[in-house]
């Protein structure tokens, strides 16, 4: 019973997966939408681990780390983003959004 | 061997259960748990995994950051959570048709394909090269200093166009709130912040300036 590559890849397919669905279900709540955007970030930094651990290569941990950086940012300004929106329009659906016109 | 399968299924299940948790919990505050609890289980896959650096990183940078301000944008937001979740059931069909395909997709294409027997080790940064009495946080920093500092630079500028970004985008300035005027303070001289007046005997001056201060509160 040897955890391979695929039980990684596997654990990874559903969190990325489970993602999608969460943007498919909640397609009103942007702030779900934001939450399922980063599951899907971590199915892929998992991947990235995975091969990094598998192929014995450190580079793929490198790249995780900046896909980190870079999912920080866009939860810092997808977030500043929500706050703005509903302070204009008293509501956070996603519907209304193209309303703003730029 | 048995103990890292024990942990390795302990954490990927508790991983894709609070993932199913994030998307289907009523409460946000609670979906905003669940995602911290999504990325503790992550956070143990990397302890697994090797990546010690990149596990605690995950549990600071996501636990000590982003879900709080994911609960500090929930919890700040007054917005009505029940009226948002009311295409849940309607649009349920199609998200699990299309998830189910894309997992099944995925998975038949891993046990089909059967990676990690095939793949050429042609390692660009070997893990094990540098002796193992290396740390994985020293490691990844003999790398990420050397031959990645280019790229770590332009992550630190894409964290300060972030940052930038979101204070611009929530900053807001009020109507009746003072603010210091630095430009206004700066250009003052002795010409025009003293005025020098000739008190006649016996009567009282009030300077210009302060007679324009003065009808500019009033008026």
């Amino acid at each position: 019973m040897t955890i391979g590559i695929g039980h990684y890849l596997t654990v990874a397919a559903c969190l990325f997966t489970l993602g999608m669905l969460g943007i498919f279900l909640n397609r009103k709540n942007v702030i779900i939408i934001l939450m399922s955007i980063e599951l899907m970030l971590l199915a892929v930094n998992i991947n990235l681990v995975a091969f990094s651990y598998f192929l014995g290569d450190l580079v793929g941990q490198v790249f995780a780390l900046f896909n980190l950086t870079v999912a920080a940012a866009e939860a810092a300004i997808g977030l500043a983003i929500v706050v703005v929106y509903f302070r204009n329009r008293g509501t956070i659906a996603v519907e209304a959004i193209n309303m703003m016109k730029g | 061997m048995a103990l890292t399968a024990g942990f390795f299924y302990l954490f990927a299940a508790l991983a894709v259960a609070s993932a199913v948790m994030v998307i289907v919990a009523k409460n946000p505050v609670h979906a905003v748990l669940f995602l911290i609890l999504a990325f503790f289980n992550g956070a143990g896959l990397f302890v697994l995994l090797g990546a010690e650096f990149l596990a605690m990183l995950l549990v600071i940078v996501y636990v000590g950051a982003v879900a709080v301000l994911f609960l500090f944008v929930v919890m700040m937001l007054d917005v009505d959570f029940a009226e948002l979740r009311a295409s849940f059931i309607k649009n349920a069909p199609v998200g699990l048709m299309v998830g189910g395909i894309v997992l099944a997709e995925l998975i038949l294409l891993f046990v089909g394909r059967g990676f990690g027997a095939g793949v050429a080790r042609s390692p660009g940064v070997p893990v094990a090269a540098m002796g193992h009495e290396v740390s994985n946080t020293q490691a990844l920093g003999l790398v990420l200093y050397t031959k990645y500092v280019f790229f770590f630079e332009v992550a630190g500028l894409v964290l300060l166009v972030a940052m930038v970004g979101a204070i611009v985008l929530t900053l807001q300035h009020k109507a009746n709130v003072r603010r210091q005027s630095i430009a206004s303070q700066v250009a003052r001289t002795p010409a025009t912040g003293v005025e020098i007046v000739k008190v006649p005997p016996g009567g009282a001056v009030i300077p210009v300036a302060a007679r324009s201060a003065e009808a500019e509160a009033r008026g």
